[in-house]
């Protein structure tokens, strides 16, 4: 690979041709504040908090989409970006609410915090699902911003509850268009965009609709990559611990974290080291688990009809049970149907069963039909 | 005054009526259809009727010229075309009436030639305006059209001709002045299978019209210029991005594209050569920003028009991530006179730094606006006051703005400051893409800074916050002071914000729109400080801070004010001092207007309190000899 080295705030930093300014400053542990850039969408440069100068280049250009190029020195802090970028935040701030900046009682209320009532109920971070995970929150610690010398925007904005699994709070979103970049370019659905122009401008879906008459899959991806709490789950119990596992749904086999808390599954994470998804997850992954873990109908065990009415049995009956079954057919006697919930390892296994065992082509698999 | 001399009422004659968007909407199709109808009806012998496009004169339109004397007419009606068809085409006598009359000494002025609006011009981008039917190709051929494209094909490689772009010194007349020659090298030099060429023909300055009258008036000139561009930067795909708003410029581009292609200007291998180019027309729906040339590249995409950051640049990454070069109407234009006369010849009009001319849309308090081409470093007080005629109504200069909503405003200082990029920008202006906007005494800065800022904030795309949430605040502050609530820390507040924004935001709109308040926080801060501290408007122009008076040593009582008057707040009666009632009146300066001005009763005042009965008295009788 075609290596560079550029020269971030006096240290050398050795990165690969292709990577932005902000990647490699990343890849070195510099820190850059950032609110619209996620690693796997592709360069927006709206939030203008990860501006840096840059020699030889004039302004401020926005470190994550500026190209990194070999000899490049750049500075991430100064008098001049730390002024502007306050102004930006300040002004992020101003359309989202903020107030506990401000508090004097306390520095920062956590998720279980009960507010000691210095500000409204609706401008609470501790009303916030995305307490204590919110970006912006990091981002105005990092800058240091804990007063506003504009006004607040505290105009009510829409909110769509209209999605069975997550919501949409206007109020509290910062426009940095993560959630339409995802559903875009990570989905490919492309159910929301930004609408409207300037100070108006406002996600939505065709025709400003709800999200559940929208062409919107449910799937969740702008809502993982939303900074703030403006797209959450419904559901928002936190969990204890997380185990790592496979979903079951389907064979694409994603990689997935279970939340778990009082033995229950409540929770879900993509995983995103996982080979097949990267973190993503489709609406079953990321909100079907718990409800079908836990349903109380969910079968634990194999079942076998004896007498008409089935009985709970053990893996080893119910393989026996069938075995004995199959034995009897031979070829066109047999055919043999296997399932889109299984893996592809798993269908070959099933398809050889047929064929060597069996000794039928009547193969055939769920997702054909 | 020079006369017109009666001519020879035999010779061959044309009438020009132009077909600009200005004087079609004065009725000059109807006036055309008439002129024709009238001639017939005479049974005139050597007489044509025909068209132009725009002569940049719309204030004075309908306009015609009677060639070959000559001969300007201005505000045609169509009541007009019998006493022209007999007195002028068929007699020879020059209709007097209809001649331009100057604004400074009133003298009619019967030829084009004469009036200083045209006369003072330099005319490289519109110098065929006006002068020729633009949908005729052969026309524009008849004037030398074409043949700098024949000639580039013929003898001039691409890199040449880039040199000679270079040498020139053209720069980008869409805003930046970006150097033209520069700009196709990079492009030149970029690898890739394909390149485009694009004609940024968005034009979407309020009050700007240079590119529109261009197109109108002459589109091959775009056409063969950008054929030009697209040669030597190598591209065989071309698009000319025209505002829907803008349908007669639309429709004369299209024509003139099928024209040029039927003559082998256009399309597969032109004249003969291995060159080939199809331009293609993209309408675009209107957004200032989509005049952003990245914001515009999305739009021809079918995204949302949205600027994105450079690098990567359009030359490397452009349209649809391909080579591309984006050119505006005007740059374009220039290009086949270049070719033709010559990179010494262009070079030696203009300044240093900033060759050619510029074209300004000169509008606001002044006597002659419209459309001008002056050449580079000209005073603003030439511009200002020769062509443009003065500021009307013996009104006193206060500021001029140029570079259209984002530019700066100037002082009466800035009066004998050079029109050129770089005077213009260290003065806190811009060049922009010419607007000119003249302001007298009567003009509140402190609310034209608010006007630009109020469109620039509403298209604003909303894709970064200094520009999306800056320029609001900005604007709402600014409100406020208009409205006489404006606090002391105001003030720095806008200067911090203004500075911010423009070094924060991510494309050129947001980078410019604070100029407007920065440059009269600079050049007329008193009057901010008047309205916040005193509330106090100096102009007498914010209704918040104004109010009306009647005098009552002067009202003669006659009652037309109070007739007029919309919320009837006026009490008086017959033969009383009438008297305004402050509570109930709503500043729309009515009574002002309507008091006959042998009383001049009615004063304006800001922050003032003026000593009036609080209800009507009897009007003082005058003593007898005073009133005849
Ligand atoms: C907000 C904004 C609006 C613009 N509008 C126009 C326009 O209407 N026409 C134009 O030619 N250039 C416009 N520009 C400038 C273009 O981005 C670009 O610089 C220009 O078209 C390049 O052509 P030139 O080099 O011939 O000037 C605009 C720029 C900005 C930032
Ligand atoms: S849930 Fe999925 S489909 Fe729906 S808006 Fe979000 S990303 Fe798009
Ligand atoms: S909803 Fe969240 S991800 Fe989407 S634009 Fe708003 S803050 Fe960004
Ligand atoms: S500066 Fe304004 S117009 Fe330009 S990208 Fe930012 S929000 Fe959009
Ligand atoms: S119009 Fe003038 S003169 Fe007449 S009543 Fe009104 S103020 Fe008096
Ligand atoms: S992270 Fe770079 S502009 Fe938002």
């Amino acid at each position: 690979m075609d290596k560079i080295t550029l020269t971030i705030n006096g240290q050398e930093v050795k990165a690969t041709r292709g990577m932005t300014v902000l990647e490699a400053a990343q890849s070195a542990d510099i820190y850059v504040p950032t609110l619209c850039h996620y690693p796997d969408l592709e360069p927006y440069g709206g939030c203008r908090l990860c501006i840096v100068e840059i020699e030889k280049m004039r302004g401020l250009p926005t470190a994550c989409t500026t190209p990194a190029t070999d000899g490049m020195v750049v500075t991430t802090e100064s008098s001049a970006i730390q002024q502007v970028r306050q102004t930006s935040l300040e002004l992020i701030l101003s359309t989202h609410p903020c107030d506990c900046l401000e508090c004097h009682r306390r520095e920062r209320c956590g998720p279980y915090d009960i507010c000691l009532r210095h500000v409204a109920v609706t401008d609470r971070c501790v009303v916030c699902p995305a307490n204590d995970n919110c970006e912006l929150q990091q981002v105005a610690d990092y800058i240091g911003v804990h007063e506003l010398r504009i006004p607040r925007d505290t105009m009510p904005r829409t909110i769509d509850t209209s999605n069975p699994f997550f919501d949409l709070d206007r109020n509290r979103c910062i426009l940095c268009a993560r959630c339409v970049r995802a559903c875009q370019e990570i989905t490919g659905v492309g159910a929301i965009d930004m609408a409207y122009r300037g100070y108006g401008m406002k996600v939505a879906t065709f025709g400003d609709m709800p999200l559940m008459d929208s062409i919107c899959r449910s799937c969740g991806e702008c809502m993982v990559r939303c900074p703030v709490g403006a797209i959450t789950p419904k559901d928002t119990v936190l969990p204890e611990r997380e185990v790592k596992t496979v979903c079951t749904y389907c064979g694409i086999g994603c990689s997935m974290y279970l939340g778990v808390k009082d033995d229950k599954v409540i929770s879900v994470r993509g995983d995103e080291q996982g080979p097949a998804n990267q973190g993503r997850l489709c609406v079953k992954g990321r909100f079907g688990i718990a409800e079908f873990v836990n349903h109380r109908e969910r079968l634990t065990t194999p079942l076998i009809r004896k007498n008409g009415r089935l009985v709970k049995a053990s893996w080893d009956e119910a393989l026996d049970f069938i075995a004995g079954k199959l034995g009897k057919y031979r070829g066109d006697e047999v055919a043999v149907i296997s399932s889109a919930k299984s893996t592809n390892e798993d269908n070959y296994v099933m398809q050889k069963l047929a064929r060597a065992v069996l000794g039928t082509n009547n193969v055939d698999h769920c997702a054909r039909l | 005054m020079t006369r017109a001399k009666p001519s020879n009422g035999n010779k061959e004659r044309t009438i020009y009526v132009c077909q600009g968007t200005g004087c079609i909407s004065g009725k000059s199709f109807e006036i055309t259809e008439a002129l024709k109808k009238a001639v017939k009806e005479q049974g005139l012998q050597g007489v044509n009727i025909d068209f132009t496009g725009c002569h940049g004169f719309c204030e004075q339109g309908p306009v015609a010229i009677v060639e070959p004397e000559g001969i300007f007419y201005a505000h045609v009606t169509v009541a007009d075309v019998p006493e022209i068809v007999e007195s002028h085409l068929r007699d020879g006598k020059p209709v007097e009436r209809l001649f331009y009359k100057d604004p400074v000494s009133g003298e009619a002025i019967p030829y084009h030639k004469d009036i200083k609006f045209y006369s003072m011009q330099q005319r490289i981008v519109l110098r065929n305006c006006g002068r020729l039917n633009p949908e005729r190709i052969e026309d524009y051929m008849a004037v030398g059209g074409y043949e700098s494209l024949k000639k580039v094909l013929k003898e001039i490689t691409p890199e040449q001709v880039i040199d000679e772009v270079k040498r020139s010194g053209l720069r980008g007349r869409g805003g930046a002045g970006f150097p033209t020659g520069t700009k196709w090298e990079f492009c030149h030099n970029a690898v890739g299978d394909q390149k485009y060429m694009i004609c940024n023909a968005d034009e979407g300055d309020p009050g700007a019209f240079m590119d529109r009258s261009t197109m109108e008036g002459d589109p091959h000139t775009v056409i063969e210029g950008m054929t030009i561009a697209a040669y030597a930067i190598g591209a065989s795909e071309g698009y000319i991005y025209i505002r829907a708003e803008y349908p007669l410029a639309v429709k004369r581009v299209r024509l003139a594209i099928q024209q040029a292609e039927e003559k082998g200007f256009l399309g597969d291998k032109i004249q003969g050569s291995d060159f080939s180019l199809h331009i293609h027309v993209k309408e675009g729906a209107g957004a200032f920003v989509c005049g952003e040339e990245t914001a515009l590249l999305a739009s021809i995409e079918g995204k949302r028009g949205m600027p994105r950051p450079r690098p990567p640049f359009p030359a490397n990454s452009g349209l649809w991530g391909k080579p591309t070069t984006i050119n505006n109407v005007k740059s374009l234009a220039t290009v086949p006179v270049i070719i033709d006369k010559g990179t010494e010849w262009y070079a030696s009009t203009g300044t240093e730094k900033s060759k050619g001319t510029c074209v300004f849309a000169l509008t606001g308090k002044i006597a002659n606006s419209g459309l001008i081409e002056v050449p580079m470093g000209i005073p603003l007080r030439k511009i200002i006051y020769e062509i443009g005629g003065g500021i009307p109504g013996n009104k006193k200069f206060k500021a001029v703005q140029t570079g259209g909503p984002s530019g700066g405003c100037l002082p009466e200082s800035f009066l004998d400051q050079s029109v050129d990029y770089e005077s213009l920008a260290a003065a806190g202006s811009m060049m922009g893409s010419g607007g000119m906007v003249v302001m007298d005494e009567e003009t509140c800065m402190v609310d034209v800074a608010r006007y630009f800022l109020s469109f620039t904030q509403a298209e604003s795309c909303g894709k970064c916050v200094p520009c999306r949430i800056g320029t609001k605040q900005m604007l709402d502050i600014l409100e406020r002071i208009c409205q006489g609530e404006g606090r002391p820390e105001d003030i720095p507040l806008l200067q911090q914000l203004g500075e911010q924004i423009k070094a924060g935001s991510l494309c050129g709109l947001g980078q410019t729109a604070p100029n407007p308040v920065l440059t009269t926080l600079r050049y007329f801060r008193d009057e901010y400080e008047a309205h916040i501290n005193e509330k106090r408007c100096p102009a007498l122009s914010c209704t918040k801070l104004i109010s009306f008076y009647i005098l009552p040593d002067k009202c003669q009582g006659c009652g037309i004010c109070a007739r007029e008057c919309p919320t009837e707040c006026i009490a008086g009666g017959k033969r009383m001092v009438h008297v305004i009632d402050q509570e109930k009146c709503v500043r729309c300066g009515t009574c002002l207007e309507v008091c006959p001005e042998r009383f001049s009763a009615i004063i304006k005042v800001s922050a003032e309190e003026v000593d009036v009965p609080s209800e009507p008295i009897p009007v003082k009788e005058k003593p007898k000899a005073a009133a005849a």
